[in-house]
């Protein structure tokens, strides 16, 4: 019985140092709790200075969830403001645009991001309950195989021939004799629509046959870097980043290079709002961290860092 | 309880005082592993079908329209739930797959219960338990880092296999990407290998030894006593053990997922890219929204998996019953 209750209590032991080590979250914060309430109205608040700029600190712990697109960005603005404040714990979980905005409508988190505008994928009295916070700006970019050779921009309406399926052959956009291969986000990704919406106008694309569909911006990126006269679109972020770059072909969209700059001053058109939604007016450590996003670290440093545009005004 | 009663030392026991009590607390704990198991059985299942039906009921979506084959869920004259392309996929690639593996399984399993000295199964045996302990997400990588590329490289033109007299047994487009149904199906077929396997040499180890050496008196060769004897007694056990593979690869979503290439069709040629009930599952969850009709047509593929699960469940009764019977 003795020996039992001691195995037992091993046993305890071992549950107690897997469930502790599994629930750290993005910013290790000490013995966080694993709820994610707000705990704002009672929260502390503080200043602390920080590298550009005062922050206003608030204790407690919230949780976003949302689009891969805009993932990299929220955990980099995460860390920072974690350096600058103690007591605050930001968990950023992904999970695409759709379903931060269904948990964020739900209440089971405090921020949903989302590179489309909610009321594109919720219906009325849900999307009304939301409060859109424009924190950048993000760029998607039409990237190919290095081996398409000779093909360094696409205008729009090669875009749609292409992406319709009118196109079928690289050399029919100056490109040498090989097969155009559409890797494809899935229809329900933001990054798709976007695509539709701003350079095919609309257009139904090309499906079946020999198309592909990845359904995220690194399982897309292997899938370019690894076909032969593969096409496909993928976020500034993904591009820029050195291990990838080397691998692709990145193309001008009507003459105008991806980047930044061209985002910022409105001539490269692939590009929107990065959202991020709160459900109602936001409070507490959530304010202070939306404040935080558009402050003169985030919009300065980080989101150029990371490939992204800041807010235009 | 029963075993109990036969041993008289333990019925002794049973009458001191305090043993019962003693006795109680174990026998709880272990119904309560069993009640909170079933319940969540039932939960689950209560689960996936109240969302799997909502297309029907909230969505209005008719049941014939989910058999049609096309899949549009932002089609202009308003989303297209047809099913069909996900179902025969999922159907070929894990036929394909087993048609692959059960040959390879069920030698090797006749070969480690029937064949193998005793240091060839300590190396095969153990090699077969990594086998199974490689998680899917390596399978796949292994997949797309290698087989893909060399699919689309060796094999792009038009591929013929001609046989003299007959002619043509089979011709396909080559492969212009390397994702395709053979690259998900050659995937499954590796990853159910070691499951077959086990169940099978199961099987065969089942077989009384007295019909091996009796068979063997008779002066029949080890051939013939496979052939003849431990093939049709193991039969139902070697269909039993495909059954589960066949379970386990239809429902394997991420290593198919990698290397098949997610597209929508319906199923032509072996060398074109498809997409399974469980990789269109993963790759529209994310992006769709709780209660909206197109992720309340992911629930219902859902329910499509489980009742397909249910069912090699009851068809795995049906054998090993019939197995008893006979």
């Amino acid at each position: 019985m003795i020996n039992g209750i001691r195995r037992l209590s091993v046993l305890a032991v071992a549950a107690t140092v897997v469930l502790s080590a599994c629930s750290s979250s993005a910013t290790a914060s000490p013995a966080a709790p694993a709820a994610t309430d707000t705990a704002a109205a009672s929260a502390m608040s503080t200043t602390a200075p920080s590298a550009g700029g005062t922050v206003n600190c608030v204790t407690g712990s919230i949780t976003t969830a949302g689009s891969t697109a805009l993932q990299p960005l929220i955990q980099d603005a995460a860390a920072a403001y974690d350096a600058a404040c103690s007591g605050a714990t930001i968990t950023v979980n992904g999970g695409g645009s759709g379903t931060g905005l269904s948990q964020v409508v739900a209440g089971s988190v405090q921020i949903g991001a989302s590179d489309v505008l909610a009321n594109t994928k919720l219906a009325t009295p849900d999307a009304d309950t939301l409060v859109d916070h424009v924190v950048c700006r993000q760029g998607w970019i039409v990237v190919t195989n290095p081996d398409v050779t000779g093909v360094t921009n696409l205008t729009t309406q090669q875009n749609i021939d292409i992406w319709t399926g009118t196109d079928t052959n690289w050399k029919q956009v100056g490109g040498p004799d090989m097969p155009i291969v559409l890797i494809f986000r899935p229809q329900s990704s933001g990054t798709r629509a976007t695509f539709k919406k701003l350079v095919l106008g609309g257009a139904t694309e090309a499906s079946g046959g020999q198309t592909l569909t990845e359904d995220s911006n690194g399982a897309v990126t292997t899938a370019v870097t690894k076909t032969n006269g593969a096409v496909s679109v993928i976020g500034f972020s993904y591009y820029n980043d050195p291990a990838n770059k080397p691998l692709l072909n990145g193309l001008q969209l009507d003459g105008v290079d991806a980047t930044i700059a061209n985002v910022g001053s409105g001539t490269y058109k692939l590009a929107a709002d990065g959202n991020l939604y709160t459900k109602g007016a936001a409070s507490g450590l959530t304010a202070a961290f939306l404040d935080f996003m558009m402050g003169p670290q985030v919009q300065g440093t980080i989101i150029p860092k990371d490939s992204y545009g800041p807010v235009v005004h | 309880m029963a075993q109990m009663t036969t041993a008289t030392r333990l019925t002794g026991l049973r009458a001191a005082p305090g043993f019962r009590q003693r006795l109680d607390i174990p026998r709880r704990v272990v119904f309560l592993a069993a009640v909170s198991m079933v319940a969540i059985v039932v939960l689950l299942m209560g689960f996936i079908a109240w969302q799997g039906v909502q297309l029907f009921v909230k969505d209005g979506v008719g049941l014939g329209a989910i058999v049609s084959p096309t899949w549009n869920p932002l089609a202009d004259g308003g989303p297209e739930f047809g099913f069909l392309p996900f179902i025969t996929a999922t159907v070929c690639v894990t036929g394909v797959a087993l048609l692959i593996s059960t040959p390879l399984s069920v030698g090797l399993a006749l070969f480690l219960s029937e064949v193998a000295p005793n240091w060839a199964k300590a190396i095969v045996q153990p090699s077969l338990e990594i086998f199974v302990g490689i998680p899917s997400v390596v399978w796949g990588w292994l997949g797309l880092t290698v087989l893909v590329p060399f699919l689309a490289s060796s094999f792009g033109g038009q591929i013929v296999i001609s046989l003299p007299v007959v002619g043509t047994v089979f011709s396909a487009p080559g492969f212009l990407t390397g994702f395709s149904w053979l690259a998900g199906s050659l995937v499954l077929s590796i990853m159910v290998l070691p499951t077959i396997t086990s169940v099978s040499y199961d099987a065969f180890r089942a077989v009384p030894q007295e019909i091996r050496t009796g068979s063997l008196a008779l002066g029949t060769t080890r051939w013939q006593t496979i052939r003849h004897l431990l093939i049709p007694s193991a039969l139902s056990g070697v269909l039993t053990a495909v059954v589960l593979g066949m379970t386990r690869a239809a429902g394997e979503a991420l290593a198919v997922q990698m290397v098949i290439g997610n597209s929508p069709t319906m199923p032509a040629a072996i060398t074109q890219p498809l997409t399974t009930l469980t990789s269109q599952i993963t790759l529209d969850m994310g992006n769709t929204v709780f209660g909206e009709p197109w992720q309340d047509a992911l629930w219902t593929m859902s329910l499509l998996l489980l009742v397909i699960s249910i069912s090699s469940v009851v068809l795995v009764r049906v054998i090993n019953k019939r197995r008893m019977g006979s």
